[in-house]
């Protein structure tokens, strides 16, 4: 069977099984509560998997998501609200009508986040070093306090009035979506640089990777990645509030991508579904849930630190702590070892220079 | 294939775990859903929030119930999240299957989660929401607390009629969408009650010194000046204006309580007045019931936000035994006849468009930091001005709300009083002056 019909069949299953489920949640014969947390998860999924490609598989350090994702997700709603009515009563106003609509409007969502993390990324991207993740932080604050300045979109008191046309189908098609983009960018070429950049981004130039181009390119995609699962969450509840993509969404979801494990896709869906559904999980617990849950946190992360799921190679890569050693004999490293440099700290990032200055000679050696 | 498994292992024990979560049980109780913020950035005000509610569900418990029925709150917290409050009114309406909500303080959130509750036809009030778009997501949605437009024109109404101004100065907060709202009503009622603005001035919050905006209003000689902003920048506002020998009363909205008002302002905010949802200080038996139960209860002064949620409870309750049903649509209609309803606010009657129509109280500042009751300022929800209904979309706006003759709005001012119940203030629209002496 020829590769391009077996992925044919591969996608019209997914689209089926999809289909299917999202045909029995209507029929209401599970309940809208766990429905909606699923809906919620593969929102997460998408937002997870995104930031993924840029802090898991290429190594820099973006916080500020949240803000592309608030981007995707009101310029899409400005869009839906102003003419997502009419667009959707010119195509005949049924239930596909408002689908196409959707898809418009993801579209445009994606755009625009991708435009901004262009802006973000070229100048940033640049430097080598921690700077996107301080760029990437105000991002994120500027955008709120542009949000919450701009009348058009409701400003402080939030945008309603979206309509809201979500459905399980297509919020796990973008997700499945973002993972397999997201899968392949990662098992190609592409990818292979990106990897390397990750690994030594000096060694990987010297090789011939023109790093800021590519960095720049997976930034760009995970930003409009981001920027769809904020388009996703819009037409949702059909409310956006500036205050719902504060930093501290940023960091949630690079928590749900750390404690999946950096580099992992499958790591990422596992700790998407994980923080999502967790805090529900433990609503019996009344006021200890929030106790009970950043407990949990700590202990896994304690006990795993390179995350669920996590390479051990991609986790080191992030620190900066990088070592002549293949991925099998870093796989075997030590607990101890691991659990002494649980934290970035500056320290290790003169050492890193160090270290890669002697890689380059190393590099060049071979 | 051992990492899917692990995952596959770890998804199912955590979905496991939310399917054996203990759901409302069922039995013969009313079961009524709070959601508020009782963790996340707006804590302190879901707490308060929670406290007033408990309260209010062990007095009618221990009373006996509703009809017989024990009340029994389900508690959530949404850690300040709209999307986590969604979710748990779904959990509410679908797992819990409760009769009623209650919440929430912040109102992106109840914004986020009114249309689930609206489409699962399940009464929802909130006790301190004041934006005007949430109860325009249906009409089973509920507002026990008064809405800016209403407050500014309470305040105008008290500056042109109790305090007989004529010239009135205004103090904005440019970049404030609460300052500014209140400001626009302020000027608008104000003009049409009479008095004349002299002058707005403007500032931004956090601004230390305000010699320029004091000059020009002196200059005007107002015999008001409307502040509508917060606590911190009023009183530093307060202290330099009495500096500069200007002593007409200053007049701001609720943004104004907060303990640091006083700290700050000191002797300078002596006969000033401020708008509020209720004073601790009122002698009005209710209120000082109220105080003392929760006093003994907690061991603090009720905030506002306690005392509007007191009341949002109270007014759920009594509706619930009014309808004598534990049906969402009986429930919502006598929540709807809810008329004079005696609360710790004020007394509560619903308008057509569900938002409450009481007495704003007007809170006068004495030596000492003593706020005293002054005056309870009673403004008609659908008497408002024009900037304020362009604010708040009143009645067209809200097709969804059934006309029906038994609407409260439709008994308590009849359409013939409601404009010029702002220009002459009917007596029943203004209960006599309430003063406190200490």
């Amino acid at each position: 069977m020829p590769r391009y019909l077996r992925n044919l069949i591969i996608a019209l299953i997914v689209l089926a099984v999809l289909y299917g489920l999202d045909f029995v949640f209507q029929a209401r014969m599970i309940s809208p509560y766990f429905i909606r947390i699923l809906m919620l998860s593969g929102i997460a999924i998408t937002l997870a998997v995104s930031l993924n490609l840029i802090n898991g598989f290429t190594g820099q350090f973006s916080i500020g998501h949240a803000g592309f994702m608030a981007v995707g997700a009101y310029s899409s709603a400005y869009f839906s609200v102003t003419y997502g009515a009419n667009l959707a009563a010119t195509l005949g106003g049924g239930k596909l009508a408002w689908a196409i609509c959707l898809a418009a409007a993801t579209i445009i969502g994606a755009a625009f986040a991708g435009l901004a993390g262009l802006v973000v990324g070229v100048p940033s991207l640049r430097l080598k070093g921690d700077y996107l993740a301080i760029v990437t932080l105000g991002f994120g604050q500027i955008i709120v306090v542009f949000l919450n300045n701009i009348e058009v979109v409701g400003g402080a008191r939030g945008y309603s009035g979206i309509p809201i046309v979500q459905s399980f189908f297509w919020i796990f098609l973008i997700a499945v979506l973002t993972i397999v983009v997201v899968y392949n960018i990662v098992h190609s070429a592409f990818g292979r640089a990106l990897i390397a950049i990750r690994e030594d981004e000096l060694a990987a130039e010297a090789m011939g990777v023109n790093t800021t181009r590519y960095k720049v390119m997976a930034f760009v995609i995970s930003s409009a990645m981001a920027g769809a699962g904020g388009v996703l969450l819009a037409h949702f509840d059909g409310y956006l509030n500036p205050k719902s993509f504060e930093f501290i969404k940023s960091f949630e979801i690079l928590i749900m991508v750390i404690l999946g494990g950096l580099g992992s896709i499958v790591g990422s869906v596992l700790g998407a579904i994980l923080l999502t559904v967790l805090p529900e999980a433990l609503r019996g617990f009344a006021e200890y849930r929030m106790v009970i849950y950043s407990l949990l946190l700590i202990i896994l992360m304690i006990t795993r630190p390179q995350g669920l799921l996590g390479s051990t190679a991609a986790f080191r890569g992030w620190r900066g702590r990088r070592r002549k050693k293949s991925r099998t004999e870093a796989e075997e490293i030590t607990a101890e070892d691991t659990r002494d440099s649980a934290s970035v700290d500056k320290a290790t990032l003169g050492e890193r220079q160090s270290e890669t200055s002697l890689r380059e000679k190393d590099s060049k050696n071979k | 294939m051992k990492r899917i498994l692990l995952s596959l292992t770890i998804v199912a024990s955590l979905l496991l775990a939310l399917a054996c979560q203990p759901s409302g049980s069922g039995g013969d109780k009313v079961r009524i859903g709070v959601f508020m913020s009782t963790t996340g950035d707006t804590a302190n005000f879901g707490i308060s929030s929670v406290n007033g509610i408990k309260m209010a569900a062990d007095e009618v418990n221990l009373a006996g119930g509703i009809n017989g029925k024990q009340v029994e709150l389900l508690i959530q917290d949404d850690r300040s999240d709209a999307s986590e409050a969604a979710t748990i009114v779904t959990k509410f309406v679908t797992q819990d299957q409760v009769h009623a909500i209650l919440g929430e303080v912040a109102s992106s959130r109840s914004i986020a989660a009114a249309p689930i509750a609206q489409n699962a036809k399940i009464p929802m009030l909130t006790p301190s929401s004041t934006n005007p778009e949430v109860t325009k997501k249906g009409d089973y949605i509920f507002r026990s607390c008064f809405i800016d437009p209403v407050q500014g024109a309470a305040i105008a109404q008290f500056g042109a009629k109790s305090l007989n101004a004529k010239r009135a100065a205004l103090m904005v907060d440019r970049k404030n969408d609460y300052s500014t709202g209140l400001e626009k009503v302020i000027s608008e009622v104000f003009t049409r009650l009479g008095g004349q603005v002299v002058v707005t001035q403007s500032y931004q919050a956090g601004d230390q010194d305000f010699n320029a905006q004091i000059t020009s209003i002196k200059g005007a000689n107002p015999d008001v000046i409307f502040v509508p902003g917060y606590y911190g920048d009023v009183a530093l506002f307060a202290k330099q204006a009495r500096d500069k020998g200007i002593t007409v009363p200053l007049v701001g909205g609720d943004g104004w309580d907060s303990p640091s008002l006083y700290q700050i302002g000191g002797a300078a905010l002596d006969g000033c007045y401020f708008s509020n949802h209720y004073s601790p200080d009122d002698v009005d038996p209710i209120v000082q019931k109220f105080v003392t139960d929760f006093k003994t209860r907690y061991g603090t002064v009720p905030d506002a936000l306690a005392a509007t949620a007191y009341d949002a409870a109270r007014i759920m309750f009594d509706a619930i035994k009014r309808a004598n049903s534990l049906d969402g649509a009986a429930i919502r209609q006598a929540l709807a006849d809810t008329k004079e309803f005696p609360g710790v606010t004020g007394k509560v009657t619903f308008n057509e468009n569900r938002d409450a129509v009481k007495p704003i109280v007007m809170v006068k500042i004495e030596a000492g930091g003593k706020f005293v009751v002054a005056e309870r300022v009673q403004v008609e929800g659908a008497a408002m001005p024009t900037a304020a209904t362009s604010a708040s979309p009143a009645a067209a706006a809200s097709p969804a709300a059934p006309a029906t003759g038994a609407s409260p709005a439709a008994k308590t001012s009849p359409a013939a009083t409601k404009s010029p119940a702002m220009t002459t203030s009917p007596a029943a629209a203004k209960s006599p002056v309430k003063t406190a002496t200490p």
